[in-house]
């Protein structure tokens, strides 16, 4: 089981249909940032460096940890948490 | 809502339970709020629960809390990629009720503790975020969160919203968290049957043994690994410095499953059945890190106050203390008839740097950044001891004092006399 994929499939989340709770402000920057180490730091593997130098964000499987937030010298992200009652919902925390 | 509440506590993690369950036993009114769609689904730690905190609020918790196994024996292995050289304290003293420490499963403990804080008289909901403090001035009022109409006043309001601590850094009360303050931690938890963990671990019903782990298994960032045993399952992660993560390119569930197959721990969670995966900043900034905990109308408590004793893995017990703490302090000023001024409030650091809490911390002050400083502790040390444990034991036909001498070498060409004194004082400073 070395794909984070499924470890994530092992949780049980309650996805918020209306929206994401994580939003990268502008593109561009993280295009600009070298290291991007959001992409390696996440522990569920929410940004994917795409061929062309962006980052795509998928929330779906966020832990709600914070640690993008933290690591992000550029402080390019919306960061909020989900909606009341919606996201991670752990069974055995 | 224009209901004025004494307290709003946010949160309802081990702080938060522990602030409203003693505001409200000591008849404040009181209103909790949880983000969660029940207490603990939002909240994760190890989970090691230390009696002596939780007993001080509850004094009989162990009628019928959810707990896992009592320790009676903890392991410290320094791993290489092949080995572990350890020491293990057991001892039937940890045996004899009452017990010291239990496993805890988090979703589990913190439903049952919310219980009990409803049922000694605060209001909780949950299902709901707060999304922002709302302020007079500087003076906090209220909290508004993401209901309709959602806007709650109080007199004061506690918060143990957890590491990331958003309401305060919103507000501007501390700056943001940074990466060399916090560590990262992710844990899996592997099912197996009860009778299993009681024979590969050597322990019998309800007992249990926790190994704390350092060395390779953190691929040189400063960061340690654990190993707990539950009733039917086994709970295991790593967690290294968030501004060591930031400078390699091991993800941290990379990390996790290297330390999965490391041969010592292998056989232990073989065959076993895993159900979940967690992540979790733990903040490991200690004294230094420690923010501004009080103002006009709010305390801090809990992870949200950096409050985590990083050495000897205690966090649990000191969200629980600082939650009473804060608590009582505002039991207090209403008692005597004074309001939650930032002045008045300021009785609450008195109470902290009073209790075991901040002179633990200000024992260990050093440590963090000495660490930082001196990855050899978690890279060097660990091949050398265990290239030196080999070496005393292999029999292979060479004499016991060459042994001795290479062993010394191999540690003077790693460190030179100078360096291993030096660490001999840095290792001692951090700890002193």
């Amino acid at each position: 089981m070395s794909k984070i994929e499924e470890k994530l499939f092992q949780d049980r989340y309650q996805v918020d249909t209306a929206g994401a709770h994580i939003a990268i402000k502008d593109a561009e920057v993280c295009r600009q940032c070298a290291e991007q180490q959001c992409a390696v730091c996440c522990p569920a593997g929410c940004y994917t460096q795409e061929g062309n130098g962006s980052l795509l964000l998928m929330t779906d499987g966020c832990l709600e940890c914070g640690t993008c937030r933290i690591v992000c010298d550029e402080g390019n992200l919306d960061w909020e948490w989900p909606r009341g009652g919606f996201g991670i919902l752990f069974k055995f925390g | 809502m224009a209901e004025n509440f004494d307290v709003i506590v946010v949160g309802a993690g081990m702080a938060g339970n522990a602030a409203a369950y003693v505001l409200a036993q000591n008849g404040l009114k009181v209103l909790q709020i949880e983000r969660g769609e029940t207490p603990g689904s939002k909240n994760v730690q190890g989970a090691i629960l230390y009696s002596d905190a939780i007993e001080r609020i509850i004094p009989d918790f162990r009628d019928d809390a959810p707990l896992e196994r009592h320790m009676i024996e903890q392991r410290v292995w320094i791993l290489d990629e092949t080995s572990y050289v350890g020491a293990n304290y057991r001892s039937e003293d940890f045996n004899t009720p009452p017990y010291n420490r239990y496993t805890i499963l988090r979703a589990h403990f913190d439903q049952w503790f919310n219980q009990k804080v409803r049922e000694i008289g605060a209001l909780v909901i949950c299902e709901t975020t707060v999304t922002e403090l709302l302020l007079d001035g500087q003076r906090v009022i209220g909290v508004l969160t993401d209901r309709k109409g959602g806007e709650i006043y109080a007199d004061a309001v506690v918060l143990c919203d957890g590491v990331n601590s958003r309401l305060a850094t919103k507000a501007g009360f501390h700056p943001e968290i940074l990466p060399k303050d916090v560590a990262l931690a992710v844990k899996e938890i592997h099912f197996l049957p009860q009778e299993v963990i009681e024979a590969r671990f050597n322990i019998g019903v309800d007992e249990g043994v926790v190994i704390e782990m350092a060395g390779k298994i953190t691929a040189g960032m400063m960061g340690t690994g654990f190993l707990y045993t539950n009733k039917e399952s086994i709970t295991l992660g790593v967690g290294c410095m968030l501004s060591d993560f930031k400078q390699q390119k091991v993800t941290p569930y990379q990390l996790l499953e290297r330390m999965k197959n490391h041969p010592s721990i292998k056989p232990l969670i073989a065959d076993s059945e895993m159900k979940e995966y967690a992540a979790h900043l733990i903040p490991e900034g200690g004294y230094h890190a420690i923010p501004k905990v009080y103002g006009d109308g709010w305390l801090i408590a809990g992870d949200a106050g950096q409050f985590v004793n990083g050495l000897h893995r205690e966090g649990s017990n000191l969200a629980m203390t600082t939650g009473m703490l804060a608590a009582q302090t505002l039991i207090e000023l209403k008692a005597a008839g004074k309001p939650f001024t930032a002045a008045n409030l300021s009785a609450y650091k008195a109470k902290l740097d009073q209790s075991f809490v901040m002179k633990d911390l200000k024992k260990y002050r050093r440590m963090p950044a000495i660490f930082h400083r001196n990855k050899q502790f978690f890279t060097t040390y660990p091949d050398l001891l265990s290239q030196a444990a080999q070496s005393l034991i292999r029999v292979d036909g060479q004499d016991k004092k060459t042994k001795e001498r290479d062993i010394k070498k191999s540690f003077l060409a790693s460190r030179s006399w100078f360096g291993l004194i030096g660490d001999v004082f840095k290792f001692w400073r951090a700890i002193e």
